[in-house]
């Protein structure tokens, strides 16, 4: 789906953030449609944690605003925005550790039920909670291990329970910060599958995520946003963005992009 | 297996556990003594305030440092209602000390749930010495520091002022507190295994995460703040007849520290955990106190060994034997 077809659902305008003297975000404007896998990519540093954190409303911008579904969202905090229908996973696994996995994703399901507030109730015996959790928990591959402490789940599987937490929330929009990072090369693209399948069951309309594997992102996303120093160096077509030597040598590094290039012009890509 | 809510552990282990220890307690005054039960009828008021603030401590992970200041509001309202007011009917004291109390704790709990950790403790430990002030300096209103005689209340109606005291307070007072603690154990009961309760542990173990899946952290700390005062103040109003007069001390952080003391010592990642440390309390202090007046040195020692050699409390140290048991055989 290209740039221009389909509704704006988020949009960000000359969004400007900076920590003492680091401008990490450096009047930052995009926008996502309706039904876009967007990537995020640059080197280390670039902001794209930062972006994500704006979006979310976690981190207020110094300047520039964030609009989401056409309410302006600026600085709004995570839990009105979870309602609203956005979601986010982390870079750094981001669980209750002493939760077991089925207990961790009915905390989404709970909030997305609206039954929080529910003193009285049992909780196990609520088969809207139970099932809406593990429903979520097949589409990841957890159903097995619904019972098993999420402390004691391998690093990848704490990763996955991470990102259906906020699946579980059944939101529109879908920020992933860095899914695949810390998991092996091998697992990535099943990840990835799994994301794009659950998301069209559940029917999330756009999804963003930050990656660094750069064949993952070039082969799922739709449109691809490279950072470098808090600014927009490219937006555009996974096709465009491969083309672009300057891109895929600031976010790749010299070394990687010599080889990429050198092997594009002897026509073995 | 063990999960967050514990609830499979309770079914398992410890729900037969629970009506044997329950039914003991029943029935303690027809084989005991007196003076036993009289202990157990402070144990029970003590209960009830411990388990509320669990919820706030083990369940939310909120160390209130002043939670003695609720309790304390039970206690003035059953001398107020039966010394100032000639209002000795104790369903009125228990029901204005839960309104009082949860307006009281709406307002403060509004100011400290912002905050976490040392500041929340600090800051809870600051409005009980207040409240502690509050009652030494208006003593026209108060008795200062000398306090206020609860005079004896009736029960469901019934005037018992003609039964002598002791036979009152370890026979018809005592079953009365009974039946209130298994209500209210069991309406916490009711709470931790809610999705509300569940909520709470999330806040507790990443309230970032929480937020992140919708959970509204500090207007679900406010509910479990109000709720854990409002059971504070049915423990005083309680715990204030049995003694048979209130003061200042009550609300003196010491008291606070007590409960934050009967919750490690109980251990309070389990729900009956303080409870535990509430009952071992109550009859250590009883018999250290009768042997030795440096009782408050004992007691450092044992919450210093508690920290350090068992940090899950009792219960902690009784749940992986059994575990370890069961994987034995």
């Amino acid at each position: 789906m290209g740039k221009d077809n389909g509704n704006v659902i988020l949009s960000a305008t000359d969004v400007h953030k900076s920590y003492g003297d680091f401008r990490a975000l450096d009047g930052v404007s995009f926008t996502i449609n309706e039904g876009e896998f967007v990537s995020i990519i640059g080197p280390n540093g670039a902001g794209k944690t930062t972006l994500i954190n704006v979006l979310t409303g976690l981190v207020r911008p110094n300047a520039g605003n964030v609009v989401f579904k056409g309410t302006d969202i600026t600085g709004i905090g995570p839990e009105k925005l979870s309602k609203m229908g956005m979601a986010r996973s982390f870079q750094l696994v981001n669980i209750f550790p002493n939760f077991s996995v089925l207990e961790f994703l009915m905390v989404a399901v709970v909030s997305r039920l609206g039954k929080g507030t529910r003193f009285f109730s049992s909780l196990l015996s609520d088969r809207q909670i139970t099932e809406g959790a593990m429903e979520v928990a097949q589409l990841f591959g957890l159903d097995a291990k619904k019972d098993m402490l999420t402390k004691n789940l391998p690093q990848g599987e704490k990763k996955m329970l991470d990102v259906a937490s906020a699946f579980a929330l059944h939101p529109e929009v879908i920020l992933l910060d860095e899914p695949t990072s810390g998991v092996s090369t091998s697992d990535k693209n099943k990840i990835m599958e799994t994301l794009v399948s659950a998301s069209k069951k559940i029917g999330i309309k756009s999804i963003l995520q930050v990656e660094h594997d750069m064949d993952l992102v070039f082969s799922y996303s739709d449109r691809v946003i490279a950072l470098h120093q808090g600014k927009i160096l490219a937006d555009g077509t996974p096709a465009t963005i491969e083309q672009d030597e300057e891109v895929v040598c600031t976010v790749m590094g010299q070394k990687e992009c010599f080889k990429i290039f050198s092997s594009l012009q002897s026509g073995e890509r | 297996m063990e999960n967050a809510l514990g609830i499979t552990r309770l079914k398992n282990l410890g729900l037969p556990l629970v009506i044997i220890v329950g039914l003991l307690l029943l029935g303690l005054p027809l084989f005991a003594g007196q003076f036993l039960s009289y202990l157990m009828l402070t144990f029970f008021a003590y209960a009830i305030t411990v388990i509320g603030f669990n919820l706030l401590f083990g369940y939310t992970g909120l160390l209130s440092f002043g939670h003695a200041l609720f309790m304390t509001v039970g206690a003035y309202t059953a001398a107020f209602l039966t010394s100032s007011f000639s209002l000795p009917y104790m369903e009125l004291i228990l029901v204005v000390a839960v309104i009082v109390s949860t307006l009281l704790a709406a307002l403060i709990g509004a100011i400290c749930v912002r905050y976490i950790k040392i500041y929340f403790a600090m800051l809870t430990l600051a409005f009980g010495m207040l409240f502690y002030t509050f009652l030494l300096k208006f003593y026209y209103m108060t008795g200062g520091d000398e306090g206020m005689r609860v005079l004896r209340p009736f029960l469901l109606g019934i005037d018992f002022s003609e039964t002598p005291k002791m036979q009152f307070l370890a026979g018809s007072y005592y079953f009365y507190a009974f039946v209130i603690l298994a209500i209210l154990t069991f309406v916490m009961w009711k709470i931790v295994s809610s999705p509300f309760g569940l909520c709470l542990k999330a806040i507790r173990d990443n309230p970032e995460k929480a937020e992140y899946l919708g959970v509204s952290v500090k207007k679900y700390r406010w509910y479990a703040f109000v709720i854990s005062a409002a059971y504070a103040a049915v423990g005083g109003a309680l715990l204030a007849p049995a003694v048979g007069q209130v003061d200042p001390g009550l609300t003196y952080w010491t008291q606070s520290g007590t409960l934050v003391f009967m919750s490690l010592l109980g251990g309070f990642e389990h729900f009956f955990g303080p409870m535990i440390g509430g009952i071992v309390y109550i009859l250590l202090q009883d018999k250290v106190m009768s042997l030795t007046s440096y009782w408050r040195f004992i007691f450092g020692a044992i919450l210093t060994f508690v920290v350090i050699a068992a940090p899950g409390g009792i219960a902690g140290v009784v749940s992986s034997l059994t575990k370890r048991r069961a994987r034995g055989g």
